[in-house]
């Protein structure tokens, strides 16, 4: 992926209203993998007794990521839509602690992009949750 | 054989409502995204009102697919979570004075979730519902439904499936 390419990618995500709401920011992206981190923030928790961060907020992470990723790959002339994204959640992810994940669209046909992430928090040994979708490969 | 009276409309209602109120108002995401329940006796309809911080895409622009997970995933575990109260609430065995004070019921917890993403979702008020295909002792599956506009025309749908919080014995 070219340097501009990856700028363009950074600038959109950056630039989403809700990724913006939770404060989300990417870490890093090239040829088809990304990197996010979403901070916890006590506003998503899911189960208040705990203060364990909702899953939908991390499905949000999550699904942002894995667009990025197919974005990114070198194939992808632009923009992408989810078709279709399944979460499995392994963990609750620790309290205070913020959520990392990485995405690499694996393998992309003109029309599908196949992605998989995984989640984790301050252990990066123990994955909080894994992701694997397919998403759309618009032209440009 | 006498039948024991039902109890007051007002005080059965009261019981529900405030079941209903306890599970949804104490969960800040819940109240993050905006998400309200209506109940027509036990069926209950999830609402998402439209709000710029929902945004996915800002060029269509169209609702956050994070957003639309999130959505599902919490009509999924709400529909569950009342479902199983249900009978206690209509028996009148539910404590109401703990449900009140913000002691909440414990939820089912979320083991996997599978979005299917039919269109983009608008910039409009979106709308779910949940159905309970199965709920065991420890695992339940639960397909969600969600539209916009027209009820038959869906935005998308999921199917998940929990883990049951385990009863105090």
């Amino acid at each position: 992926m070219t340097k501009r390419k990856a700028e363009i990618a950074e600038h959109f995500i950056n630039a989403i209203p809700h990724c913006k709401a939770l404060n989300m920011r990417l870490t890093s992206i090239a040829n088809g993998v990304a990197e996010m981190e979403l901070p916890y923030d006590l506003r998503i928790v899911g189960d208040p007794d705990t203060g364990v961060l909702h899953g939908g907020a991390v499905s949000a992470l999550m699904d942002t990521c894995c667009g990025a990723a197919a974005m990114s790959h070198p194939a992808s002339p632009s923009g992408t839509a989810t078709i279709d994204l399944r979460i499995d959640y392994m963990r609750a992810a620790t309290p205070g602690q913020a959520v990392r994940t990485r995405a690499e669209c694996y393998r992309i046909t003109k029309s599908v992009a196949f992605v998989r992430a995984t989640a984790v928090d301050d252990d990066d040994d123990n994955p909080v949750a894994t992701a694997t979708g397919a998403f759309t490969v618009e032209g440009l | 054989m006498a039948r024991k009276r039902p109890d007051p409309v007002q005080v059965v209602k009261q019981r529900r409502d405030a079941t209903l109120s306890a599970l949804v108002h104490g969960v800040p995401y819940i109240q993050f995204l905006g998400i309200e329940f209506e109940r027509r006796g036990d069926e209950l309809t999830a609402i998402l009102p439209f709000d710029d911080k929902l945004i996915g895409n800002p060029m269509l622009p169209a609702i956050h697919g994070g957003v639309t997970a999130g959505f599902l995933e919490t009509t999924a575990v709400i529909g569950l979570a009342w479902s199983v109260l249900w009978d206690d609430v209509e028996s009148g065995r539910i404590d109401m004075d703990e449900l009140t004070s913000g002691k909440l019921p414990r939820l089912p917890k979320t083991i996997d979730f599978t979005v299917d993403y039919l269109r983009s979702g608008l910039p409009r008020d979106a709308y779910a519902r949940a159905r309970v295909n199965r709920s065991g002792r420890r695992y339940a599956s639960v397909h969600v439904e969600a539209w916009q506009d027209q009820r038959s025309v869906l935005f998308a749908q999921a199917t998940g499936h929990f883990l049951m919080p385990q009863r105090e014995s």
